[in-house]
């Protein structure tokens, strides 16, 4: 870089020399002010959270909130049983790690240990292409072209079920899996590998018996944080898995998850103070812990069992 | 010639060799079934959504009828939204990753805030439009508006420029830095001559993957209450709004095939403004890479 640096101007005094500290002060103070904003924003998200949260537990019980198996706050006989969404959310989450698991973890053992390197630097950035497709176009997808063909293949599917958008938000968080994993492996030292090839295993062996537990601490810190990634996903549930919050597991009726709660409500118009309107803030704030504690958990995972070699 | 009885050694060592190709052809089957998708999905769009876009679906508002319903409001809404968040997000966390890298590297707060920034990160985009609803609408009495809207989603991008202007910073060799300090220069002259114009490409190319995410965005602008039906283009930035993701939501909620099929539409201009955005941002990594790295 050739761009000058401004010396300062000599003998000019104290007047120039106190104007510069000032202004030096001031700058590091803003900058520290507005690093301080996201520790702000962390306050503020718990604050609005707890604050409407709290007045909501003083008209409906937390026991009955935190146990209850019926969600009926906008009909006329309310109820508050948060469990309903909470199977909505787990059902839907745990499907969607069944898609992603298997497919991403496989993609990344491909991309780390067999490709060839022109393939993998062509292929990882496509795959990564998935992820940033916005979720409201899965939702899309999920609704109007992945849904149709589960109903071909079995009548006894709704229009709106937990399966189809589970196998789309799958696909949506495989670029998560696979790309958090191939680098956990990747990461694994050469001579590990050579010493298993050398003592007759095969690539098969190499991979799964060696270079995968060696980087278990990544990749399960990878599947953490896409399960976390899928519980706060919002718009591919919101379409296509229906608004009819109910405590089951099963994948072919409609259910509804914690997020897509939260925008039924801010899509009609319950007044603010209203019991209705207070409910999402305490839903956002069980979903806000859920997956605070998961990335949390993954951080741990990577700090508390990384294999360290060499 | 005689047949070599097989050993026992042998049929393992077969047995190993065919499992191992099995599970090579179920690697590749697994990246060949998310490609797979990806294609699926975008050639289906195409199907569905390239015959409703032309130049009245680009410059038309809303409607009650499929085939007059256009994007302008939403396309409007969302350059809006996002030159808000863009230049909010950009300037707290071009703000922030100086401080962090430069002022207070190794320092404790340092540490504390970027534990906090990667938590950020993970938190659900429609918590943000709950912050966004509370503190920005009615706290600060913004209404929901453009404002609000980009305040909202640049504090949801915060985060991702904040990790990638940091990154871009340490990037400056400290040798340049220390030639200049040598030269008289004072921290803040370091920074603004030396580390800023070098990190700057890193920092813009984080910037435009921000923005890229904030454009795709529903679920925070639904929950701070943008609008679905907006019949005007937004003329103040205290206006209300909507963008394009909540059009597309909105279209394709509803059993009309004509909603769904400008949906579609919608879907394929957005995707095209991602393109040309995430484009951008390799061209620009690519240029300066090979100028100063060399």
């Amino acid at each position: 870089m050739s761009k000058d640096v401004v010396s300062p101007p000599l003998g000019r005094g104290t007047r120039n020399a106190w104007k510069r500290k000032f202004l030096e002060r001031a700058i590091a103070i803003l900058l520290f002010l507005s690093s301080f904003l996201s520790i702000l924003i962390t306050a503020g998200i718990v604050a609005v959270l707890l604050f409407e949260a709290i007045t909501f537990f003083v008209d409906v019980s937390f026991l009955e909130f935190i146990t209850g198996t019926r969600w009926t706050p906008l009909f006329s006989s309310k109820q508050f049983g948060v469990l309903a969404l909470v199977a909505g959310t787990t059902l839907t989450a745990v499907l969607a790690m069944v898609v992603a698991l298997p497919l991403g973890l496989l993609s990344a053992i491909y991309l780390s240990e067999y490709s060839p390197d022109g393939v993998r630097r062509l292929v990882k950035p496509i795959l990564e292409v998935l992820a940033g497709i916005p979720t409201v176009v899965y939702g899309y997808f999920a609704l109007l072209f992945v849904t149709p063909i589960l109903r071909g293949i079995s009548g006894d599917i709704a229009v709106f079920n937990a399966l189809s958008a589970s196998i789309v938000m799958g696909i949506m968080i495989l670029p998560m899996v696979s790309s958090l994993s191939e680098d956990a492996m990747r990461a694994v030292p050469r001579n590990l590998r050579e010493a298993a090839y050398a003592l007759g295993s095969t690539k098969l062996e190499v991979s799964t018996l060696v270079v995968v537990p060696a980087a278990l601490s990544g990749i399960m810190s990878a599947f953490i944080l896409a399960v976390s990634r899928a519980i706060g996903e919002t718009m591919i549930v919101t379409i296509a898995a229906g608004q009819n919050p109910s405590f089951t597991l099963n994948p072919f009726v409609p259910i509804e998850t914690m997020t897509a709660y939260i925008v039924q409500v801010s899509q009609g118009d319950a007044p603010a103070g209203s019991i209705e309107f207070k409910t999402i803030f305490a839903v956002a704030l069980l979903l806000f812990a859920i997956t605070l504690i998961m990335n949390l958990l993954s951080q741990y995972v990577v700090s508390r069992f990384r294999e360290e070699y060499e | 010639m005689a047949v070599i009885p097989r050993t026992e050694f042998q049929r393992r060592r077969n047995r190993r060799k065919w499992l191992g190709r099995a599970f090579h052809g179920m690697c590749l089957l697994s990246v060949a079934i998310a490609l797979g998708m990806l294609a699926v999905l975008l050639i289906y769009l195409l199907i569905q959504g390239a015959t409703g876009i032309n130049w009245s679906f680009l410059t038309s508002f809303a409607s009650r009828h499929p085939d007059q319903a256009g994007i302008k409001a939403a396309i409007l809404g969302s350059i809006y939204v996002v030159l808000v968040a863009g230049v909010v997000s950009f300037t707290l966390g071009v703000a922030t990753a100086l401080y962090l890298e430069e002022y207070a590297a190794r320092s404790r707060f340092a540490k504390i805030a970027k534990i906090n920034i990667a938590n950020l990160a993970g938190v659900p985009s429609i918590v943000y439009g709950i912050l966004g609803l509370q503190i920005f609408v009615h706290n600060l009495h913004l209404g929901k508006s453009v404002l609000a809207g980009g305040f909202t989603l640049a504090l949801l991008v915060l985060p991702i420029v904040i990790v990638a202007a940091g990154e871009a910073v340490r990037a400056v060799p400290p040798s340049f830095r220390e030639g200049s300090y040598a030269l008289g220069a004072t921290r803040w002259q370091v920074i603004w001559h030396i580390v800023f114009p070098l990190a700057f490409p890193g920092i813009l190319t984080g910037v435009i993957l921000a923005v890229s995410r904030a454009i795709g965005e529903t679920a925070p602008l639904i929950a701070m209450g943008a609008l679905t039906f907006v019949p005007f283009s937004p003329d103040s930035p205290l206006s209300r709004f909507t963008v394009l993701p909540i059009q597309i939501f909105n279209w394709t909620s509803r059993p009309q095939e004509g909603f769904q099929e400008a949906a579609a539409a919608g879907i394929i201009v957005l995707l095209v403004i991602l393109l040309i955005m995430n484009a951008g941002a390799v061209i620009l990594r690519n240029h300066f890479q090979n100028k100063w790295e060399g």
